[in-house]
């Protein structure tokens, strides 16, 4: 049986680990390569680094960084931040990344998806999509370059076009909620989760682990990633790494019986 | 010693951390003379069947790599698409595989996959193992594996089959044929129960 995916989701920012509130007031939080070595013994599902800098300030993406923390992770590895091109996306795989994930890049380009699919496997190509309300009539809008730059795309049809294009899953980024701890967008989610047909993840929101357990109800097999929840405990945000153990994990996942029936 | 296959595809660098951690030798196989000396092979993948078999066929090491395996009866473990080259064709592809399995890699039908699941097949799932076998050894029943894929190794000889895994329909996601392993899901990215594998390879 597969089971819904649990993701930590880390930032990385002036090389550093930080962790955002909508995008802004940048917390550090730590080292990356000692955030992933602590995850290994947590035995984490999966792990996405993105670099939040690479795209905002044209930069490449650190590809020594990238090495490193391939080398570390006994976990499969999402990375994304930077990439714009195929031969980029190829050299990151050169160093032992599973997937790339793909965001502005994506949204000036849908030719980029299908290029990077077209070699590597859909399997490997990520979207991430950062959402946010705009106007007063609570419409879904994607932005890129860390919040700044609306895109004029609304999410549904950009997931459609994403999965058309060669996406293999679609990572779905809630901008208002990012930092906030209190619940994932449940109503971005269902928009988006009805209209593709590759698996998708949420990004944005969980501030308990009930927050993970009301999207595995509702969803069945789904990745839930987190930033907040896995790197601070209680109401100071002081740091601290920590993952569900297995017992809590079977406990969430046999929350999707009851709705699913799977 | 282990000789991970380097022909530019797959997480090199994780099946020599694995094998670092659990103190065994491994060496990177880049030109034929590398693969003539080896003892065991690792054939790692992550990608698309084509772009796998293109990049085997301009590695060089391809004619001596069937000599040492099918010859020699040097063990060799294919991961993920390292696997489903050992097949003769696949529906992703125009390519021929290598053909040392009697099988063809077909893609999951959406239509026999329950409601709510996806393609491709992502994340953590079971294994039933369906023979006793050392690469099987020491794992529980209901043992999770990582998995990233769309297609599925469908293999003619059920008896070279050595677990199962279910995704909508029930495909093989371990073979073994003689000295030939070939295993869909990832073990050096599935924790403890991937390094049990990885380890088990090591004995054989």
């Amino acid at each position: 049986m597969l089971y819904p995916r649990i993701i930590p989701c880390l930032l990385v920012h002036k090389k550093g680990l930080y962790k955002t509130v909508k995008f802004k007031d940048h917390k550090y939080v730590g080292d990356p390569i000692n955030a992933v070595k602590i995850f290994n013994e947590k035995e984490v599902d999966e792990l996405i680094v993105l670099d939040i800098d690479a795209s905002t300030h044209g930069y490449e993406p650190d590809y020594k960084m990238i090495e490193n923390l391939a080398v570390e992770c006994r976990m499969p590895l999402c990375y994304g931040g930077g990439i714009k091109t195929r031969a980029q996306a190829e050299r990151i795989f050169s160093l032992g990344v599973e997937k790339i994930a793909l965001s502005s890049a994506a949204v000036e380009n849908f030719g980029v998806v299908s290029e990077i699919a077209g070699r590597v496997g859909n399997q490997s190509v990520v979207v991430v999509m950062d959402v946010k309300v705009t106007g007063s009539d609570g419409k879904y809008e994607i932005y890129t370059h860390n919040g700044s730059k609306p895109a004029g795309k609304n999410p549904v049809d950009f997931a459609i076009a994403m999965e058309k294009a060669g996406a293999g899953e679609i990572v779905v980024n809630s901008i208002d909620r990012d930092g906030v701890m209190k619940g994932y967008d449940l109503d971005l989610i269902q928009q988006i989760w009805e209209v593709i047909s590759v698996p998708m993840t949420v990004l944005g929101g969980a501030g308990s682990l009930e927050d993970i357990g009301a999207v595995i109800k509702r969803h069945g097999i789904i990745g839930a990633a987190a930033g907040s929840l896995f790197v601070f405990k209680g109401k100071f945000r002081a740091v601290l790494i920590s993952y569900p153990n297995r017992a809590e994990k079977e406990r969430l996942f046999n929350k999707m019986y009851c709705q699913n029936g799977l | 010693m282990i000789t991970i296959i380097d022909y530019g595809l797959g997480n090199i660098r994780a099946f020599v951390n694995v094998y670092e951690r659990l103190n065994i030798q491994t060496k990177i196989a880049r030109s034929a003379d590398d693969i003539s000396k080896a003892t065991k092979l690792i054939l790692p993948g992550v990608g698309a069947f084509d772009h796998a078999m293109t990049l085997l066929n301009q590695s060089g090491m391809l004619r001596e790599l069937e000599k040492q395996v099918l010859q020699n009866g040097v063990p060799v473990l294919g991961i993920c698409v390292g696997m489903q080259i050992l097949a003769k064709s696949s529906e992703e592809g125009v390519l021929p595989g290598l053909g040392w399995f009697d099988g063809h890699v077909r893609r999951f039908d959406t239509f026999k996959l329950p409601l709510r699941t996806r393609l491709p097949h992502m994340g953590w799932n079971t294994i039933r193992p369906v023979k006793d076998h050392s690469l099987l050894m020491g794992l529980n029943q209901e043992s999770r594996f990582y998995f990233l894929h769309s297609y599925y190794f469908d293999c003619s000889n059920h008896n070279e089959i050595l677990a199962t895994t279910e995704y909508g329909v029930d495909f093989a996601c371990a073979v073994n044929k003689n000295n030939i392993f070939g295993v869909q899901f990832h073990p050096e990215k599935s924790h403890s129960n991937g390094i049990r594998i990885l380890l088990n390879f090591s004995k054989i």
